[in-house]
């Protein structure tokens, strides 16, 4: 009845079951005793005793067999025993064995790869941190119009914000957090590498004790630069400080800033970022040495921290919401001018809208669904096996019926020669997946020490759900053949299928709409795949709205030389004066971000004279910080008004160059230029219009987005573009002397075509899924068109009487060819029209990844058509050939 | 009537229980005792008997333990678990329902 009672007995019976045995014969031997010794009491003589004592027990052999049946281990017992005549009956055939386990490894395997991505990227993608489930994403989200979600709303809080939260909500720990890069320099090597600006609490919240040294603490948040500390990663300590373990307490350059090393992180934490691995971290206090844009720790407008809460014990998700809603709500009434229709929501890590697991979710979803096709051909594959091995053990099927076995013990039987071949095919699977765990890192661009840190990562939860798909992909394959191949009777057995004609029986008929299945199928997949090649076509060759091929762009690392304001100002300007006078060069301009870069732009809460705005509406823009000449240089239109110019410096009135879009937004498109426009409580005159363009990916909808000077809004770090035809190799030399002579010190970084940069960035979650899914389509192609081969080949070689007699009828070759090829041909054309039917309800679940193509484009179901029409008449060549090689005087004499 | 040693079907379980409640019992001694104290009316089919115990116990009613007989043999004893007096206190509680149920049918006149 409880299962501690009868676990134990269970488990004893099943594996001490010689001692439980010999335990039920000395019961019964001593029962036995005493019933002799009771008639021999009564004066029986001691033999007749026994056979009457044992008379009346009625044969010990019965009774163990019976409370063994009592035990209930027959069940357990009969599945041991299925599961090794599974493997003697699998060993017997192994080149069928092998087929099917192979097709079951992609198939499988391609799940658990999927999964272990999803469960490392999106589900659990900090292993090194305890309670992960406990985590959630603290986003900022701006109500536009009611409580819709404001597109491209800044996720991001201000330091102001976080800290007012922190001190007003008490169910959940607050963790601020976020990316920035620095050169790392040690001796006379520098790099690029990842860091973080933590909050003080960052290690403790997380649950992550330093492997020497210590996080940090809270009076190192305060104070403008006053900590400059840093936690190393465990990478950077052993690649670089080559496991030094008294570096505690020694000091290291970041962006030219000597930093104390007070700690080193546990090897495998790397940081919250889902994307890159981060190498240090140092505390908010230092964010201006970091972080660009200047102090923010007072701007409760500066929308720039990443955050995190991590429940307390026993907290819901919703109660914590609610906690910090009402916080956010005061916090919008006490700040107007910040924080108006601006509230704070948790969202799962999964869904996370600053690190890449917004761009990979997407496109996960994607995946999964394509794998589990490829795992529904792969069944019908090894399903179609089934069938006809079926056929070849139809006399041991007849045999066992006969001396009494129940049918569903048979049923039984053989899905567990099933699970034997899954069990193998999950093995096989998880190890696919293990190795598979990185693939993911090759699409994303890397440089230098930076490399993306995508895993998959197999956890029980993935070997668990690898074994439920392996429970189901069982059935799925297993349970048709298996009911078929128990489905004897005597009567049909006799008679042999061999004689029959080419294509025309029952059970050839369901390995038929299998292959029509895995035809589907894969055709729906191949569409797919051509629809995203198409997009990848077409983005390459798209315009975001600024010229790609005759600017190029590079940079000069100035913070980590140690410039200040003043010192970079005159640098840009006396660079920007020798690089015009270079020969091929036509204009050339800083600008602070790069369009389409990782580098987010700057964004501001802005107010238009005479738009009202709807009472909960906070109106924002972003912007870039341009120097003079950018917008002819980038080759943007502007449709009316002037260009900056470098009389647009500090001592000149503020102004601003708005676009189309924002003019259509807040001047009901009345002509801006002259009126004045407010940010961040600034004011400036609109002094042009910019024709709309892409600002960071060509799928994001139309914005507005304005333009201020560089020298009115000034950053260090900035990008140089430069408008020329001259080849980028040729000016990288020219230009890397200019820079030489006004600073020894300095060299430029790569110089590419605005192309190649738009291509770096933009393309790569397009190409993620364009080879994600030629990949497994091209699987289902194979394992669709090795079925067909299969179906095929059967036919053919169950028919050889058929084909012998039509040709000693008189049939050519060419007939014979032609009967073998139309059967596949027939084939393959019901499974384009049903894979056809299926694409277009289904190509419209990747609608927003595709670029300027329809999801129904006639062109990709024409190419897909192509390929289908070339892949299985390949499939049925060789059988068709076969058939053509049919002798017929052995064929009628057989 | 039939035999007097036949028993009243699933009846068998209930005097396994009723026996080893009172003192943990090998079978052999199971079955003497419900014979004594039946005044020798039910007699125990011994081919059941063994079935049955092993039911009981797989169930977690009974338990058993091996142990040494009157006779110094060894001897495997069974006795009642927390669940099985459970379950006892029921079933006999039905059963003198039952009982008596069908009392009154037969001796209505």
């Amino acid at each position: 009845m409880r299962w501690y009672y009868k676990l134990p007995l269970r488990l004893r019976s099943l594996f001490r079951n010689q001692q439980t045995a010999q335990e039920l014969n000395d019961e019964i031997q001593f029962h036995l005793q005493h019933q002799i010794e009771e008639y021999v009491a009564r004066g029986m003589d001691p033999k007749e005793a026994r056979r009457a004592a044992l008379r009346l027990l009625g044969g010990p052999d019965q009774i163990k067999e019976e409370c063994r049946e009592m035990r209930n281990v027959s069940f357990i017992e009969n599945f041991l025993q299925d599961l090794g005549f599974g493997f003697r009956v699998l060993r017997r055939s192994p080149g069928f064995s092998a087929l099917a386990i192979i097709c079951l490894t992609l198939g499988i395997g391609a799940n658990a790869a999927v999964f272990s991505w999803i469960e490392g990227l999106l589900l659990r993608p900090f292993p090194a941190v305890a309670q992960q489930e406990r985590l959630l994403v603290l986003v900022g989200n701006n109500r536009v119009a009611g409580d819709k979600a404001a597109s491209g709303s800044n996720p991001d809080v201000s330091w102001p914000d976080f800290v007012d939260l922190r001190n007003n909500c008490k169910l959940v720990d607050f963790i601020a957090d976020k990316i920035m890069g620095a050169t790392l320099s040690i001796g006379d090597r520098a790099e690029w590498v990842a860091g973080s600006i933590v909050s003080s609490n960052y290690f403790d919240a997380l649950g992550i004790r330093p492997l020497l040294g210590r996080g940090f603490e809270p009076a190192e948040e305060s104070g403008r630069n006053a900590h400059p500390v840093t936690v190393i990663s465990y990478w950077m300590w052993k690649e670089r400080f080559h496991s030094d373990g008294g570096i505690i307490g020694k000091t290291q350059l970041f962006n030219g800033v000597p930093h104390t090393i007070i700690g080193v992180a546990p090897e495998g934490f790397y940081g919250t970022f889902v994307g890159w691995p981060i190498q240090f971290w140092v505390p908010i206090s230092m964010q201006e040495k970091f972080e660009p844009g200047g102090y923010k720790l007072e701007d409760r407008g500066e929308l720039w921290i990443e955050g995190f809460v991590r429940l307390k014990p026993g907290v819901t998700p919703e109660q914590a919401q609610e906690e910090i809603s009402s916080v956010a709500k005061r916090l919008e009434t006490d700040y107007i001018a910040t924080n108006r229709g601006r509230d704070i929501r948790l969202l799962p890590l999964w869904k996370a809208p600053f690190n890449q697991a917004g761009e990979l979710g997407p496109m996960l979803k994607i995946t999964m669904a394509v794998v589990f096709f490829v795992l529904l051909i792969a069944c019908a594959n090894v399903s179609s096996l089934l069938l006809v091995r079926s056929l070849g053990r139809r006399q041991e099927m007849t045999i066992r019926l006969a001396i009494g076995a129940k049918r569903s013990r048979l049923l039984r039987q053989l899905l567990t020669e099933g699970l034997v071949l899954s069990m193998f095919a999950a093995a096989g699977g998880l190890l696919l997946a293990y190795l598979c765990r990185n693939l993911l890192v090759v699409f994303f661009p890397s440089s230098g020490s930076i490399v993306a840190n995508l895993k998959g990562e197999i956890d029980w939860r993935v070997i668990a759900v690898s074994a439920c798909v392996c429970l189901i992909s069982t059935l799925l394959f297993g349970l048709f053949p298996a009911i078929q191949a128990s489905k004897v009777d005597l009567a049909s057995a006799l008679k042999s299928e061999s004689g029959a004609v080419f294509g025309a029986r029952g059970r050839s008929r369901i390995r038929s709409g299998l292959v029509l299945v895995q035809l589907s199928l894969s055709f729906i997949l191949l569409v797919g795949a051509v629809l995203m090649v198409r997009t990848l076509q077409r983005t390459r060759s798209a315009s975001p709205g600024f010229s790609t091929d005759n600017v190029l762009t590079t940079g000069v690392d100035l913070v980590s030389a140690g410039y200040d304001e003043q010192r970079a100002k005159t640098f840009d300007d006396e660079l920007i004066g020798r690089v015009q006078a270079l020969p091929g060069v036509e204009s050339a301009a800083w600008a602070r971000v790069r369009p389409f870069s990782y580098v987010p732009f700057s964004s501001a809460p802005i107010a238009v004279d005479g738009y009202r705005p709807a009472p909960d509406e906070l109106p924002t823009a972003e912007y870039n910080q341009v120097g003079p000449g950018y917008f002819t240089t980038l080759g943007i239109p502007l449709l009316s008004g002037r260009e900056f110019t470098s009389a647009d410096d500090e001592t000149a009135p503020l102004v601003a160059i708005v676009n189309e879009k924002m003019v259509a937004q807040y001047w009901r498109g009345e002509g801006p230029v002259g009126k004045r426009l407010q940010v961040k409580g600034q004011s400036m005159r609109v002094v042009g219009v910019a024709k709309l363009a892409k600002y960071s990916t060509f799928a994001e909808a139309p914005k507005a987005f304005f333009y201020v000077p560089l020298r009115q809004n000034f950053s260090i770090r900035n990008t140089l573009n430069i408008r020329t035809s001259v080849a980028p190799a040729t000016l990288a030399a020219s230009l890397a002397r200019e820079i030489h002579a006004l600073d020894a010190n300095l060299a430029p970084f790569e110089v590419i075509t605005m192309r190649e940069s738009i291509n770096f960035t933009a393309l790569s979650s397009q190409r993620v899924v364009v080879a994600l899914l030629g990949i497994f389509g091209g699987l289902a192609l194979v394992l669709a068109a090795v079925g067909l081969y299969g179906v095929m080949a059967y036919a053919v070689s169950q028919s050889t009487r058929d084909l012998g007699l039509r040709m000693a009828l008189g049939a050519r070759r060419a007939n014979l060819l032609w009967l073998v090829l139309s059967h596949g041909l027939v084939l393959t054309a019901g499974g384009v029209v049903l894979g056809a039917a299926g694409a277009l309800s289904l190509t419209r679940l990747i609608e927003n990844l595709l670029y300027k193509v329809s999801p129904r484009d006639p062109l990709a179901f024409g190419s897909a058509l192509v390929v289908m029409a070339i892949a299985s008449t390949t499939a049925c060549l060789l059988p068709a050939w076969r058939a053509t090689r049919t002798d017929p005087v052995r064929a009628l004499r057989e | 009537m039939g035999k007097p040693t036949d028993l009243v079907q699933g009846t068998l379980d209930l005097l396994i229980l009723k026996t080893v409640a009172l003192q943990p019992m090998h079978g052999w001694g199971i079955a003497q005792r419900i014979k004594q104290v039946s005044k020798d009316v039910l007699q125990v089919n011994q081919g059941a008997l063994y079935p049955a115990l092993h039911r009981l116990e797989q169930q977690g009613w009974i338990q058993s333990k091996w142990g040494e007989s009157e006779n110094n043999r060894r001897a495997k004893y069974y006795s009642l678990t927390r669940d099985g007096a459970k379950y006892l206190r029921q079933q006999q509680a039905q059963w003198s329902r039952l009982s008596l149920a069908i009392d009154l049918v037969l001796n209505t006149t």
